[in-house]
């Protein structure tokens, strides 16, 4: 099934059966592996992706109801090639991961976090990243990650603009 | 002796890895692609065990996409079994069930498709005839004499008992005061990392070479695999520049690795299995140790613990593997951190028709140290004394290392009680205990849980030897290189997988040291087996010891080859020249530069030292320290280094709804010297993480049909951001005398102690209801029934 899916600002068609899954079109059809299958039945988070700014697990959505929404995963975070926005950044200042594997995921409902609520409390990041298991760090670098990055982007103009999603 | 002052070690430098990650760059194994890669999907058993009395693949086969189906019969007459730890040989396993299956979710069959959606969809089409045959799931009904054999040609379920006596065990015991029985039970979990594993195998058929990408952390894999294809070990070629997912120690996905090999070679084409998350949970054989401890421990009435009898009943599932061998690691701490003059051990390992069991975080240590901690809990309680008290008691003292236990092994350094005290003092002891008597004067079940355990480090394997008389392995090396390039640029290498440990940041950090040039100038790279210096993977917490002892070591190699030419340049005798950050000096003033040195190494053979080879470059394999001698006399030197840490919590719950809530988590923690304080702090985090699930959440539970209950992440609860507290992590360093920075091992750091203190705080908070819940994982219906059982009976809070 043709399907137009705008993925990091960049409109791509791609042809898809309708059983694939998002992560799937993205992984497989478009070839962008940032994005990472943990559980595929929507409790682990290491596939969440933002779509219209929300985070949203894209094992649980199918590609073709993506059609025409905005998409946005980890390679399109980034600033520029070899560049780190601040999210990106804030977790490698506190070593907010290990493997690395839920990382993108919790980058991007980093992101959203901090897009909707500029300065989150631990209560409101720790319930942001609720949704993310992360099984190497027990979650206190990636708190630690995602505070400083609140902090960063609220003292940034240029972050504020545009770097909030 | 006075270490020299430190540059790069030790200081908050960042992990280099973690750009590649946060960039979404990692390089996964479900991330590879290959040209005409072909996909496996698995036909599973549905019975514990059965007969497989006929197999049809045809409507499968007839699928369009469909390439291949594979049975166990086939496979079996094509590889040898897979490796046996111990001398069973009657215990085969093969990737795919061979005549009968032994669990639920084995595999059966495997298909091969252009696609894994085409595998999956043709897999179930396969129809296996079967016909089920008894079946055991308990360990202790597996030993019993009618028990059903989950190997009929082994005779019995029995893998391994072994009984150990480092007396004088009844000696001390007739002398005791008193003694004191219990039993706790470890329930069966594992660390479950969100990568699943997944491997890729190409046959070259004309170079004749099987090339592996893999999600691997496992010792001697490509060895593994040549012997069970039956090729010959210089045909394998494992890439190890494959990012692993997380491991924690169950990575070891050999029988998908053989099974994809043999499919490459069979059918010409790549081929790649990625376990979706349902064939991981009940058959990736990753599962941990399921253990009952029964212990028997002797103590005077001022409070000494004099002996112990421990016995562990270990259940391994369907096949022996390496799980047996968890019973003999934590036989080099087998007495805690405490002095406990002699002990008595008895391990046992059986099969059942359970999942396999495959190495953990700690390989058996967790468990251990939860029953040791549990009964140190029970002592102090029989006793009425203060459990921190009574620990300080029986602590071995700083000035009493090295402290050689009664198994044989020999404990480093340490100093306990400064530890604790630092732990105390940092938590305010009486304050918290304040908190927790105004909790319960709120209603609340509120209790302060306490352990200290020891992380032994640098992994060996002298519980091979020590459990399998044929097994003569002392060596469990590993090694590195260092490279000095023609424009005097530094690259060091790894020869195995990282799984997120960042031994990147490690090698680069300990060489930028030695030779005092800024490790982001160092490049680090992972050249393939085939390419590599022999190695033994990060097993055992032993990274830091032995990549960071192998790397300095090459590097200190670099530094006598470039001090030998800048002497020869300067003319006067290398012994009179110093090396100091890229600058060799002469005795009189004189200085030959890095660049001279890199020059005349590469460029000028005319200007070499007579004899010397041009280049510099250096090798180095490191050897285990203390790793000298095979087991004597049931005794063994197991790892040489020992951290220590030491858990204080305060939990507190509702007594009808018992929704445990950690309110305060602090770990006092000695690895010695750090080398990048990022990395150890998040090992600890995440390991204190994994014990909070080991002891409230985790489990692999199995009903009466012998049918694995906890499948996906909706019935196996792993911790979250919500169950998983902010811990404050108190510092404290004791050099080890037998590594380069005195560094020792923390990547089961956490995990070790976190179980037991957990239940302590759990028992603490129930101690006003007389509640003993002696099995982990400890559930909040379970603690909500205990207590209104304990109510019913007129027992609780006045």
């Amino acid at each position: 099934m043709k399907t137009e899916l705008t993925v990091n600002g960049r409109s791509r068609s791609v042809d898809i059966e309708p059983r694939m899954t998002l992560l799937d079109t993205l992984r497989d059809g478009l070839g962008l592996k940032g994005t990472h299958a943990g559980c595929e039945h929507g409790v682990c988070g290491a596939c969440t992706v933002l779509i219209n700014g929300e985070a949203v697990r894209s094992c649980l959505v199918f590609g073709v109801q993506c059609d025409g929404l905005d998409i946005r995963t980890i390679e399109g975070a980034a600033t520029a090639e070899g560049e780190l926005d601040l999210i990106q950044d804030s977790f490698v200042e506190t070593h907010g991961l290990q493997c690395g594997y839920c990382t993108p995921g919790m980058i991007l409902a980093a992101r959203a976090l901090i897009s909707q609520d500029p300065n989150p409390t631990d209560h409101a990041i720790r319930d942001a990243i609720s949704g993310n298991i992360c099984r190497c760090t027990g979650y206190g670098q990636i708190v630690e990650a995602i505070r400083l990055a609140a902090k960063r982007v609220s003292e940034s103009n240029v972050a504020r603009a545009e770097g909030a999603v | 002796m006075t270490r020299p002052e430190l540059r790069f070690v030790s200081t908050n430098r960042r992990v280099r890895e973690d750009v590649r990650f946060v960039a979404g760059r990692g390089k996964y194994i479900a991330d590879m692609e290959m040209p005409d890669m072909l996909h496996v999907a698995l036909v599973a058993a549905q019975h514990p065990a059965a007969r497989i009395v006929s197999l049809d693949a045809s409507a499968a086969l007839a699928m369009p996409g469909v390439v291949a189906v594979l049975d166990g019969a086939e496979l079996a007459a094509g590889v040898n079994p897979l490796m046996n730890g111990l001398d069973t040989p009657n215990v085969q396993r093969y990737p795919l069930a061979v005549g009968q299956n032994r669990y639920a979710g084995e595999w059966i069959a495997a298909v091969v498709a252009e696609s894994r959606a085409l595998a999956e969809d043709a897999a179930e089409k396969v129809r296996v005839e079967v016909e089920p045959l008894g079946f055991v799931i308990d360990p202790e009904v597996a030993l019993t004499a009618d028990a059903t054999p989950v190997h009929p040609e082994h005779g019995s379920n029995l893998l391994l008992d072994r009984t150990f006596d480092w007396g004088p065990v009844e000696e001390d015991f007739s002398k005791s005061d008193e003694w004191l029985k219990l039993r706790v039970t470890w329930g069966r979990n594992s660390t479950v990392p969100i990568e699943t594993f997944g491997v890729i195998c190409k046959w070259d058929p004309w170079g004749k070479v099987l090339d592996v990408w893999a999600s691997i952390q496992m010792p001697k894999y490509a060895d593994q695999i040549a012997r069970s294809l039956k090729i010959p070990g210089n045909a394998v070629r494992v890439h190890y520049d494959v990012d692993v997912g997380g491991s924690y120690g169950v990575k070891r996905g050999i029988k998908h690795t053989v099974l994809c090999a043999y499919l490459a070679r069979k059918l010409g084409r790549p081929v790649r299995l990625i376990e979706d998350r349902l064939e991981n949970m009940r058959a990736g054989d990753a599962h941990g140790p399921e253990r009952i401890f029964d212990i028997e421990v002797a103590f005077d009435r001022d409070g000494t613990v004099n002996a112990m009898k421990m016995q562990a009943l270990d259940n391994a599932g369907a096949y022996a593997g390496r799980a047996p061998f968890q019973l003999g690691k934590p036989i080099g701490a087998i007495v805690g951190p405490y002095r406990i003059n002699s002990v008595q051990y008895r391990a046992i390992s059986v099969t059942t028709n359970k999942t396999v069991q495959e190495a953990v975080r700690g390989f058996g240590q967790s468990p251990t140290n939860y029953a040791i901690e549990t009964m140190m809990d029970r002592v102090a309680e029989h006793l009425g004394m203060d459990r921190i008290e009574f620990r300080r008691k029986n602590l071995i003292r700083a000035e009493e290392f090295p402290y050689t236990i009664p198994s044989g092994s020999t404990y480093d350094s340490g100093d306990y009680h400064t530890v604790i005290d630092k732990v105390l003092a940092s938590a305010d002891y009486r304050a918290l205990q304040a908190e927790r008597d105004r909790l319960r004067g709120e209603g609340l079940a509120a209790g302060i849980g306490v352990a200290a355990c020891l992380e032994p480090s640098g992994g060996n394997s002298s519980f091979e030897p020590l459990l399998n008389e044929k097994n003569r392995s002392s060596t469990w090396m590993e090694g590195s290189r260092v490279n000095v390039d023609a424009l005097g640029d530094v690259t060091v290498t790894i020869h195995t997988t990282s799984a997120g440990q960042g031994h990147e940041t490690l090698a680069a950090t300990v060489v930028g040291e030695v030779l005092g040039v800024d490790p982001d100038r160092i490049r680090v790279v992972r050249p393939n087996s085939l390419e590599s210096l022999p190695g033994n993977s990060p097993v055992g917490s032993r990274m830091a010891i032995m990549l960071g002892g192998a790397a300095a070591n090459a590097a200190r190699d670099i530094i006598r080859q470039a001090t030998a030419i800048a002497a020869h340049a300067m003319g006067v005798d290398a012994a009179e020249a110093r090396y100091e950050d890229g600058t060799v000096h002469g005795p009189d003033g004189a200085t030959v530069s890095w660049d001279e040195i890199v020059d005349i190494a590469h460029r000028r053979y005319h200007d070499l030292p007579k004899g010397t080879n041009p280049g510099l470059t250096a090798s180095f394999i490191q050897q285990v320290p203390t790793g000298i001698a095979l087991p004597k006399d049931g005794k063994t030197q197991m790892y040489p280094c020992y951290s220590f840490e030491f858990h204080l919590v305060l939990m507190a719950f509702d007594p009808v709804l018992a929704r445990p809530e950690i309110r305060r988590y602090v770990i006092g923690h000695d690895c010695g010297t750090v080398i990048n304080p990022h990395i150890v702090k998040g090992m600890t985090l995440g390991g204190i993480a994994h014990g909070i699930g080991a002891a409230l959440l985790e489990e692999f539970s199995y009903d009466s049909e012998g049918q694995l209950m906890t499948q996906s992440f909706l019935d196996y609860l792993m911790p979250s951001s919500h169950e998983v507290p902010e811990v404050e992590i108190v510092h404290h360093c004791t050099p080890s005398p037998l590594t380069e920075f005195g560094q020792k091992g923390s990547g089961e750091s956490g995990y070790l102690g976190a179980p037991a203190a957990i239940s302590g705080a759990i028992h603490d908070a129930l101690a006003p209801w007389g509640v003993h819940l002696d099995k982990l994982p400890i559930r909040m219906s379970t603690v909500s029934d205990a207590i209104a059982a304990a109510e019913d009976q007129g027992k609780g809070p006045k």
